[in-house]
C-alpha cells in the first residue's frame, strides 16, 4: 500500500522500484472466456444508467414516460437540448464551477506546496507543531462544520460571494501532505548546491523544487479540481443567489424549476456530467492516478 | 537574497558566527513566510469552526447578531434526550453498514477479474470509474429517473419479466437500499482502482512459482492474492467506513431524508436545525458531538490499521 502511495509522493528517479509496478500489466494470465464474459456484463450494467439518460434525452418529452419502457421513440430529437441551451442556466453553472475550481486548485497547489516546502526543507521553530496541526486536519469531517462555518462567513460578510465558496476549500491538508512526502524524497545535494549560490528560500522553492514536483503538482491539481467541481454541500449552504450556483447546486434545483420534463432533465444531467466526463475520457490514466493516490490520504 | 550575499562578502574572520546567525534568522523567517499563508486559511476555515462549534454549543439558540444566553451544557442535555437526533445517527450508521460490504466486495471481485485480463484493462476501468467523476446531482437525477414507478427503467423491466414493481423511493423499507445501490454504482470505481493498484504490486514471481507447483487459478487467489492484498483491503475498508459516515448529499437530494424521515442522516439533521430551524446553539452542539464521534472512529480505525501494517511485512 505504501509503495503505491509513494508513486506520486516521490520522484521517479529516487524510487527505481516504483517504475517496475507498471511493467507487470500487460502480462498474459490464464483468464478464459468466463472472466471476460462476467466483466463485459458488469461493464454493461455499469454503463446502462448513462445510456438510458442519453436515450431519454433524445426522445420527445411526451414519449419519455411511455410504457412498456423502450430505448427508442418515434423520432430522435434534440429538442430537449435546444430548450436547455436556450434557457442558458447551464452556461452560468459552467462558468461558476470553472471559476471556483480553477481558483481553488491554483491556490491549493501554490499555498499547499509552499507550506510543504517549508515543513520539508526549512528548520524553523514551531514547524513540528504547525505540521501536526495540519496533519490532524485530515480526520476533521468538513461536513460537520457547515453550521459554524456559515456563521463565520456571515460574520465576515462573505455569504453569497465567490470567496465564501472558495476559501474554505483551499484549506485542504491533503495537498500539504502529498507535497511534503514528495519533497522529502528529493536528495539533499540539490538544495546544498543552491544554498552555496546564495539563493533565497523562495527562489529555491520556485525555481528548483516546483519544477521537480510536477508529478505531485499534477496529482494534487487533478484531485483538487475534481473534488471542488463536484462539491455540493458547501456551495449549497453558503449561497442562495442563483447567479452563484455551481453545477451540482444548480442541477439540484432542476426538479423544482424544470418540472417533470424528463427529456430536458436528462439532457441537463448529461450536460452537467459532460465537462469532467470529457476530461476523464481524454486523461483517464492521469485522473485515475491523481484521484486515487491523493485520495488515499484523505 | 541580498542579505545573504552581503554576509558572504564580509571579512573572513567574523563571517562564520555572523553569517551563521544571520542564515539562521533568515531560515526562521523564510519558514514562517512560506507556511503562514496556508496555515492562516487552515486555521480560519478548519480549526476555528471546530472551536466555534464547541463555544456556541454552550449558548441558547439565536441567530448571529442577537444576544445569546449562556446555557451551559443545556444543549447537550437536550441532545441526549432527542430521539430524532439519535434516529438520524442510526440512519447514518445503517447507511454505513449497508454500503461498506458491497463497496469492498464488488470492487475487489471486479479488480481480481480485470487483473486477469491481458489486454483492454483500461476499457473496464473506464466503465467502472467514470461514474466517480460525476457530480452527485447528476447521480441523483439519473437514478431518480431509473427508480420511477411504472415508466422507470428498472420497474419497467421488472414488469416485463412478470415480477412485481418495487416502490424504490417511496417505501420506508426500500428507500435506504435504493440510495445504497446508487451510491455503489457511483463510488465503486475509487475502491476498484485502489484494489487494482494493490494487485499490481504483488510480484509475478510468486504466481510463477505457484504455477510450477501446480497451483490452479483459485488456489493462487486463495493463497497468494488475497493474503497479500489484505493490507489494501483493510485500508479500503477504513476509508470507506469513514466516507460512508459522512453521508448527506445523495440521501438529501434523492429522498430529502424521507419517506417519513426514515433515511435522514445525522448531517441532514444538523443542517435542518441550523438552517431551517435557525437553532444555531443547538445545531452547534449537534455538530460538535458528530465531529467528536467521527474523529474518535477515525483515530481508532487508523490506529488499528497502523498496528496491522506494522504486523505484516511490507510488500
Amino acid at each position: 500500500m505504501t509503495v503505491q502511495a509513494d508513486q506520486v509522493g516521490t520522484p521517479a528517479a529516487a524510487r527505481p522500484t516504483a517504475a517496475s509496478a507498471g511493467r507487470r500489466r500487460g502480462r498474459l494470465r490464464p483468464g478464459g472466456a468466463l472472466v471476460i464474459a462476467v466483466l463485459v456484463i458488469a461493464a454493461i450494467v455499469w454503463l446502462i444508467p448513462f445510456a438510458w439518460a442519453i436515450a431519454t434525452s433524445l426522445k420527445p418529452d411526451e414519449e419519455t414516460t411511455a410504457t412498456p419502457v423502450s430505448w427508442t421513440a418515434s423520432t430522435v430529437t434534440f429538442d430537449a437540448y435546444d430548450s436547455i441551451l436556450g434557457r442558458g442556466d447551464i452556461f452560468r453553472w459552467y462558468f461558476n464551477s470553472a471559476l471556483v475550481s480553477v481558483v481553488v486548485t491554483g491556490l491549493t497547489v501554490l499555498l499547499g506546496s509552499m507550506a510543504a516546502f517549508a515543513f520539508s526543507r526549512i528548520r524553523f521553530r514551531g514547524r513540528e507543531v504547525l505540521y501536526f496541526l495540519i496533519a490532524a486536519g485530515l480526520i476533521v469531517p468538513f461536513q460537520a462544520l457547515i453550521v459554524p462555518l456559515f456563521e463565520e462567513m456571515d460574520t465576515l460578510g462573505l455569504v453569497d460571494t465567490y470567496w465564501a465558496i472558495i476559501l474554505p476549500q483551499v484549506a485542504s491538508p491533503i495537498a500539504v501532505l502529498v507535497f511534503k512526502r514528495f519533497f522529502d524524497g528529493i536528495p539533499r545535494e540539490l538544495e546544498e548546491s543552491a544554498l552555496v549560490d546564495g539563493a533565497s528560500a523562495w527562489r529555491i522553492y520556485w525555481q528548483i523544487w516546483m519544477p521537480l514536483a510536477r508529478p505531485a503538482t499534477a496529482a494534487v491539481a487533478i484531485f483538487t479540481f475534481v473534488i471542488t467541481w463536484n462539491n455540493f454541500i458547501w456551495p449549497f449552504v453558503v449561497t442562495t443567489a442563483r447567479s452563484l450556483q455551481t453545477i451540482p447546486v444548480g442541477l439540484s434545483t432542476v426538479n423544482s424549476f424544470y418540472g417533470a420534463q424528463y427529456a430536458q432533465i436528462m439532457a441537463l444531467a448529461i450536460l452537467g456530467a459532460l465537462p469532467l466526463l470529457i476530461a476523464f475520457l481524454l486523461f483517464q490514466k492521469q485522473i485515475v492516478q491523481g484521484i486515487s493516490n491523493t485520495g488515499l490520504k484523505g | 537574497m541580498a542579505t545573504q550575499q552581503q554576509s558572504l562578502s564580509t571579512s573572513a574572520i567574523d563571517v562564520r558566527p555572523r553569517g551563521a546567525r544571520r542564515r539562521h534568522d533568515d531560515r526562521e523567517r523564510a519558514g514562517w513566510a512560506l507556511a503562514t499563508p496556508f496555515f492562516v486559511l487552515y486555521f480560519l476555515f478548519l480549526l476555528w469552526p471546530v472551536l466555534a462549534a464547541a463555544w456556541k454549543s454552550l449558548f441558547s439558540d439565536s441567530l448571529a447578531g442577537g444576544e445569546a444566553d449562556f446555557r451551559g451544557l443545556g444543549n447537550y442535555g437536550e441532545l441526549l434526550g432527542d430521539g430524532d437526533f439519535w434516529a438520524s445517527m442510526w440512519h447514518t450508521v445503517l447507511f454505513t453498514l449497508l454500503s461498506t460490504p458491497p463497496l469492498i466486495l464488488l470492487p475487489l471481485v471486479f479488480a481480481l477479474l480485470v487483473n486477469r485480463v491481458a489486454k483492454g484493462q483500461w476499457l473496464f476501468r473506464l466503465a467502472f470509474f467514470a461514474p466517480y467523476v460525476l457530480p452527485v446531482s447528476v447521480i441523483v437525477l439519473v437514478w431518480n429517473w431509473l427508480y420511477q414507478p411504472g415508466f422507470g427503467l428498472i420497474n419497467g423491466y421488472l414488469t416485463e419479466l412478470g415480477l412485481a414493481e418495487v416502490n424504490w423511493l417511496g417505501a420506508e423499507g426500500t428507500a435506504m437500499i435504493s440510495v445504497v445501490i446508487a451510491t455503489v454504482w457511483w463510488t465503486l470505481g475509487f475502491n476498484f482502482v485502489l484494489f487494482l493498484a494493490g494487485l499490481q504490486e504483488i510480484p509475478t514471481e510468486l504466481y510463477d512459482a505457484a504455477k510450477t507447483d501446480g497451483a490452479g487459478a483459485w488456489a493462487q487467489i486463495r493463497w497468494i492474492t488475497l493474503p497479500l492484498l489484505l493490507p489494501t483491503t483493510v485500508l479500503v475498508a477504513v476509508l470507506q467506513i469513514i466516507a460512508s459516515l459522512k453521508v448527506f448529499d445523495q440521501i438529501y437530494l434523492l429522498l430529502q431524508g424521507g419517506p417519513n424521515f426514515s433515511t435522514r442522516p445525522a448531517i441532514q439533521y444538523i443542517y435542518e436545525n441550523g438552517f431551517t430551524q435557525y437553532r444555531v446553539g443547538y445545531a452547534s452542539a449537534l455538530s460538535f458531538v458528530f465531529f467528536l464521534v467521527i474523529v474518535a472512529i477515525s483515530v481508532l480505525l487508523f490506529a488499528g490499521l497502523r498496528r496491522l501494517q506494522r504486523g505484516t511485512p511490507a510488500s
